[in-house]
C-alpha cells in the first residue's frame, strides 16, 4: 500500500481530541454550544477567575467511559493533574488534564481493512479558549491585536492516543475514519472536523526497513480533515525520508500543515517545547467510577460500525459488489447506514437507497447527519416510483440538507420538477432522432456508445426532467 | 455580651445593627490610622445593610442569628463587587463578579461586613510586612507585628474594631497572627469549610477560619460558615459541628499530648506559659501526656515546597490578560513578564520561582515529589499520635511578635515562626489558637490545640476551659 520508496518504513502515531457532546462545560455549568456570540457561555470558573474552583461534570465523565469501551479500553479509576503553560486564551495559565493515570486505559481499534491499532489511552481533559489575531501577520507574534473566546474554555474533550501501529498514511487516514465514526456512534461526539470538535496530530517517523528502531519522530498539526490526515503523513515520510537520504538527521519538532501548499512547516524546536511542570490537581478529588456505572454504560451502548456495516451487508446478500461493499463502508464511516436501513426497511430498493447515500448523502458534509430520515425517505420513495429523475432527486437532496429538512414534494414543485409523462418524452425523442439522423443510423445498427449520447440530448431538452431508465427503455424499445 | 447574644438582641429591637455598625466605625476612626488593618473599608454599604437589618426586624423577620455583628474580611475573600486585591498590586481595583460562599453564609446570618483586611501580599508571609499597601502594626504595641498572612483580621478583632473577622490559614496564617495579636484563631479540618471564592496560594492547604475575641465567638462564627458546599469539590460531606452547644463539657477524661516538637526551640517564657496552660487541663480533668513526634519537625521543609508548587501555578493566571493590572508591552508574552514584574512583590515572586523550580523536569521528583512524601509521613505520624491521645498541646509561635522589620531581610528566619503551625495544614486538620498570658515582654502568647480530622468540638471543649484558666 505504501507509496514510500523501496526499503522504507513509515511509524504513525496519532493522537485525537474530541470534544464530548455534553449540555455543559467539563468543570462548571455553562453551556456547551459551538458557534454561540462571543463570550456569552462563561462564568467564574471557566474563566479561572481568582477563587473559584473546578467541580467535575458527570456526564462527561460517562461519555468518556462510553468512548473508552468502544474502544475495548481498560476503564480504570483516575484523577487529574495540571498542565501549566502561559497563553493568553487558557484562562488559568494551566490546562486541567489527566496525566499519569487516565480514565481509560489501553485498548484497540479495529479497522476495516481487517488491521488492528493499539489505543494506549483517553483521557478527559478541558479545552482552551479560541483566539483569533487580527492585522498584522495574524499570528500571535506580530498581529496588531488578539481577541479570545471563552466559550469554548473549559469544553469537555477526549484525547485518545493510539500506539505507535499505524505504517503508511491511508492507515492513518483509515483509523482517523474510524475512529470518527465509533465517537460518534458511542454518542459522546459529534466529529465534526472542519468546526474543529475532532482535531488530529500525527507523529510521524521513518526507518530503513519494517524491524529497525524508531526514527526520531515529528509532531505533525493542524489537520482538519481526514484528506489532510493522509496527505500530511504521506508528505512528511516523504520530508525525512529524504533528508535521511541525503545524509541529514531528523530533529524532533512540531511542525504546521498547510493545507493550501501540501507541507509541512517548523512550529516549535525541541529546545522551545515546553516543561509543562505537571503536578496533581489540588482542586479535585480521584474519579472512582463503580463497576456498575461501567457496565451500565457499557449496557447502553450503541452498536458500533463494524457490527453496523456487517448488518449493512447482509441487506445485499452474497449478491453485494466490491463497489457496493465500498460504498457500505463509505456510509459506515459516515454514520450515514442508519438512512440506508431505514429505506431498505421502507421498501427502497437497497442499490438506490446505498447509491444515494454514499454517493450524494455523503458528499453533502457535516450536515448531512442532521436530515431528518423520514424526508430522506420520502424523497427516495419518489425517486423509486419515478416520479423524480435521478438528476432531480440529488438536487431536491442537495437542498433538503442546506435546509436541514422538509418535504421533498414541495421542495421538486418550487424547483418545477414533474414527472415527464411518456407522450411528452416520445415527442421530445423524436425531435431529437429527426436532427441527428446519422447517430441514429449507427446506434440502429448497435452502436451502444450513442446510448449516452441521446440519454444526454434528452435530459438537455429536458433539463434534467427525463428519467434516465425511461429514456433508454424508449431507445431500446424504438431500435428493435 | 457574645456575638450570639447580641444577634439575639438585633432580631428582639433591643439594639440596632445601625449603631453597631457605627460602633464599629468609630472605633475604626479612631485606631486605623496607627494600625491600618484594612485595606478597604465599606461605610456607606455595611450602614446601608445595617439599615436593612434594622428594617427587616422591625417587619419582624428573623435577620439571621448574627445579625447586625461587625466583622472584618480578610482582602483574599471573593465578594461581589467589592476591592478584593489580596494586598497585591497586581489584583489592585479588581471587583469580584460573585460572592465566596464563606461570605454568602455569613450575610444569611446576618452579619455586617465592615471592609477587607490587610494580609501579606496573596498570603505568602508571617508578619503583613508583604502587603503590597503598607504593613499592619499590633495593637498590643505598633513597634510589632501582628503576624500574618491575616494580621489585619486579628489587630481589627484586638483592636476591638469589629468583633469578628474572617482569615485564611495555609501554614499558619490564622492561628501565628491570632497569638501575636491575643485573639481566638481557628484552622478548621480541610474540607469544612468551603474554599470556593478564596483566592487559592495553595489549594491543598488553604483553609477560611475564625478569629474572635472569645473561644464562644469563634465557635458561633465557624458554625455559620462550615458545612459541605457542592461548589468546592475538597469540600467534605461533613455537617457543621455542634460547637457552641458543647463549649461547657469540660475536658474531663480527654488524654492531652504536651507535644514536645511544639515547645523545643520555643523561647523560655513560651515554654512556661504552655506547661502552664497543661496543668489548667490537668486540673479541670484532662490526662496530660507527654509525647514526642519527630516526625513533625521535617513539616518546614516540606511545606516550603508543596505550597509554593501550588502557588506557581494558581498565580499563573496574573498575566495581565483577563483583569487586574496590565502593563503593556510590544508582544504579549513580554506583556506577560512586564506585568507579573511589576504586578508581583519580592516574596511572591521568590515563591513563584521556588516552586517553578521545584516542580521542573528532572527535579520534580526530588523536590515536589520527596516532600509529598515527607507530607505522607507527617499524616501517618499525628495518626499513631492520635490513637494514644485526643489532642495535642503546644505552643503557637516560638516567641512572641517581633519587632516590624525585624525579619524582612531574612526569608528563612521568617519562615522559621511558622513551625510550630504548618504541620497541621500537611495533615489536613484542625487546630486553634487561644492566648494564654503574656510573655516577659508583655505580648500575647498563644496556647495552640491540635487534633484529628473533625475534632473541632473538642478543640472547643478544651481552648473554653483554657480561655477560663488563662488568668487564674
Amino acid at each position: 500500500m505504501s507509496s514510500l520508496p523501496e526499503g522504507w518504513d513509515m511509524v504513525v502515531g496519532l493522537e485525537v481530541h474530541t470534544e464530548l457532546k455534553t449540555a455543559t462545560k467539563l468543570f462548571c455549568g455553562c453551556a456547551n454550544n459551538f458557534g454561540d456570540e462571543p463570550n456569552t457561555n462563561i462564568c467564574p470558573v471557566c474563566l479561572g477567575l481568582p477563587g473559584s474552583l473546578p467541580v467535575l461534570n458527570e456526564g462527561a465523565v460517562e461519555f468518556a467511559i462510553r468512548i473508552g469501551l468502544a474502544l475495548h479500553c481498560v476503564v480504570q479509576p483516575s484523577s487529574f493533574h495540571r498542565k501549566n503553560y502561559f497563553y493568553p486564551d487558557q484562562p488559568k495559565d494551566y490546562q486541567i488534564s489527566q496525566y499519569d493515570v487516565p480514565i481509560n486505559g489501553p485498548g484497540y481499534l479495529d479497522l476495516p481493512d481487517g488491521s488492528r491499532v493499539g489505543i494506549e489511552r483517553a483521557h478527559l481533559e478541558e479545552d482552551t479558549g479560541k483566539t483569533t489575531h487580527v492585522g498584522g501577520t495574524g499570528r500571535i507574534h506580530g498581529s496588531d491585536e488578539s481577541l479570545v473566546d471563552y466559550n469554548r474554555s473549559g469544553v469537555p474533550l477526549v484525547e485518545i492516543v493510539s500506539g505507535p501501529d499505524i505504517r503508511s498514511a491511508e492507515q492513518a487516514r483509515g483509523y482517523a475514519a474510524e475512529l470518527r465514526s465509533i465517537l460518534i456512534a458511542s454518542g459522546a461526539s459529534d466529529g465534526r472536523m472542519e468546526e474543529g470538535s475532532m482535531r488530529v496530530d500525527a507523529n510521524v517517523s521513518v526507518r530503513r526497513g519494517t524491524e529497525a528502531p524508531f526514527g526520531t519522530r515529528c509532531e505533525i498539526k493542524n489537520l482538519n480533515s481526514l484528506r489532510s490526515v493522509q496527505r500530511a503523513v504521506e508528505y512528511e515520510a516523504l520530508r525525512q525520508i529524504a533528508i535521511l537520504d541525503d545524509g541529514g538527521t531528523i530533529s524532533q519538532e512540531t511542525r504546521h500543515w498547510g493545507e493550501d501548499a501540501g507541507k509541512t512547516q517548523t512550529m516549535r524546536s525541541k529546545e522551545e517545547a515546553y516543561d509543562y511542570r505537571y503536578f496533581p490537581e489540588p482542586d479535585l478529588v480521584p474519579v472512582v467510577p463503580s463497576e456498575a456505572f461501567i457496565r451500565q454504560i457499557e449496557a447502553e451502548l450503541p452498536p458500533m460500525p463494524a457490527q453496523r456495516r456487517r448488518e449493512l451487508i447482509a441487506h445485499f446478500g452474497d449478491a453485494a459488489t466490491d463497489a457496493q461493499l465500498d460504498q457500505a463502508n463509505a456510509a459506515v464511516e459516515l454514520n450515514l447506514d442508519p438512512f440506508i436501513v431505514g429505506a431498505i426497511e421502507k421498501g427502497i430498493t437497497p442499490a438506490l437507497a446505498l447509491a444515494r447515500t454514499a454517493n450524494e448523502l455523503a458528499g453533502l458534509g457535516d450536515d448531512a447527519m442532521s436530515l431528518p430520515k423520514d424526508d430522506y425517505i420520502a424523497l427516495l420513495k419518489m425517486e423509486d416510483a419515478g416520479e423524480l429523475s435521478a438528476t432531480q432527486s440529488k438536487k431536491v437532496l442537495a437542498d433538503l440538507v442546506a435546509a436541514g429538512g422538509g418535504d421533498p414534494k414541495a421542495v421538486a414543485e418550487s424547483k418545477g420538477f414533474q414527472q415527464l409523462d411518456a407522450g411528452a418524452l416520445d415527442a421530445t425523442l423524436d425531435e431529437i432522432i429527426a436532427a441527428n439522423p446519422d447517430e441514429w443510423a449507427r446506434y440502429r445498427e448497435g452502436d451502444d456508445k450513442l446510448t449516452g449520447f441521446f440519454t444526454g440530448k434528452v435530459m438537455a431538452a429536458t433539463q434534467g426532467q427525463a428519467d434516465g431508465k425511461a429514456v433508454n427503455a424508449a431507445l431500446r424499445q424504438r431500435r428493435s | 455580651m457574645s456575638v450570639l447574644d447580641t444577634g439575639a438582641r438585633v432580631n428582639a429591637g433591643e439594639v440596632s445593627a445601625v449603631a453597631l455598625a457605627n460602633e464599629s466605625l468609630q472605633q475604626i476612626d479612631s485606631q486605623e490610622g496607627e494600625i491600618h488593618a484594612f485595606v478597604e473599608i465599606q461605610r456607606e454599604q455595611v450602614l446601608r445593610k445595617a439599615q436593612a437589618i434594622d428594617d427587616g426586624v422591625a417587619q419582624g423577620k428573623n435577620m439571621g442569628v448574627l445579625a447586625g455583628v461587625p466583622l472584618a474580611l480578610k482582602d483574599n475573600l471573593c465578594q461581589h463587587g467589592e476591592v478584593t486585591s489580596c494586598a497585591s498590586n497586581i489584583l489592585s481595583g479588581w471587583r469580584p463578579p460573585y460572592d465566596a460562599t464563606v461570605v454568602s453564609h455569613i450575610e444569611t446570618a446576618g452579619v455586617l461586613i465592615i471592609g477587607k483586611t490587610n494580609m501579606d501580599e496573596f498570603a505568602m508571609g508571617s508578619s503583613t510586612e508583604n502587603s503590597a499597601f503598607g504593613p499592619t502594626k499590633n495593637p498590643h504595641d505598633t513597634t510589632k507585628v501582628p503576624g500574618g498572612s491575616s494580621g489585619g483580621s486579628a489587630a481589627a478583632v484586638a483592636a476591638s474594631m469589629t468583633p469578628l473577622s474572617l482569615g485564611s490559614d495555609t501554614g499558619g496564617s490564622i492561628r501565628q497572627p491570632a497569638a501575636f495579636c491575643g485573639v481566638v484563631g481557628v484552622k478548621p479540618t480541610y474540607g469544612l469549610v468551603s474554599r470556593y471564592g478564596l483566592v487559592a496560594f495553595a489549594s491543598s492547604l488553604d483553609q477560611v477560619g475564625p478569629f474572635a475575641g472569645s473561644v464562644a465567638d469563634a465557635a458561633a462564627l465557624l458554625e455559620v460558615i462550615a458545612g459541605h458546599d457542592p461548589k468546592d469539590s475538597t469540600s467534605l460531606n461533613a455537617p457543621a459541628p455542634a460547637l457552641s452547644s458543647h463549649l461547657d463539657d469540660g475536658v474531663k477524661g480527654m488524654r492531652v499530648g504536651l507535644c514536645n516538637e511544639l515547645l523545643e526551640g520555643c523561647a523560655p517564657d513560651m515554654v512556661a506559659a504552655i506547661k502552664r496552660a497543661a496543668e489548667v487541663l490537668s486540673n479541670a480533668g484532662a490526662e496530660i501526656i507527654e509525647i514526642s513526634i519527630p516526625e513533625l519537625k521535617l513539616g518546614l521543609s516540606a511545606y516550603y515546597l508543596i505550597a509554593p508548587a501550588e502557588a506557581s501555578s494558581n498565580l499563573a493566571r496574573y498575566d495581565g490578560v483577563r483583569y487586574g493590572v496590565r502593563v503593556d508591552a510590544e508582544d504579549v508574552t513580554a506583556m506577560n513578564t512586564a506585568t507579573r514584574t511589576a504586578g508581583f512583590g519580592d516574596e511572591v515572586k521568590r515563591r513563584i520561582m521556588l516552586g517553578t523550580y521545584a516542580l521542573s523536569a528532572g527535579y520534580y521528583d526530588a523536590y515536589y515529589g520527596q516532600a509529598q512524601r515527607v507530607r505522607t509521613l507527617i499524616i501517618n505520624a499525628f495518626t499513631k499520635a492520635y490513637s494514644s491521645v485526643d489532642l495535642l498541646l503546644g505552643a503557637t509561635t516560638p516567641t512572641t511578635a517581633f519587632a516590624i522589620g525585624d525579619k524582612v531581610g531574612d526569608p528563612m528566619s521568617m519562615y522559621q515562626s511558622d513551625i510550630c503551625t504548618i504541620p497541621t495544614n500537611l495533615a489536613g486538620h484542625p487546630a486553634l489558637s487561644v492566648p494564654f498570658g503574656v510573655g516577659d515582654d508583655k505580648m500575647p502568647i498563644g496556647a495552640q490545640l491540635l487534633g484529628p480530622a473533625l475534632s473541632e468540638q473538642q478543640l472547643f471543649q478544651a481552648a473554653s476551659v483554657l480561655e477560663h484558666g488563662a488568668n487564674s
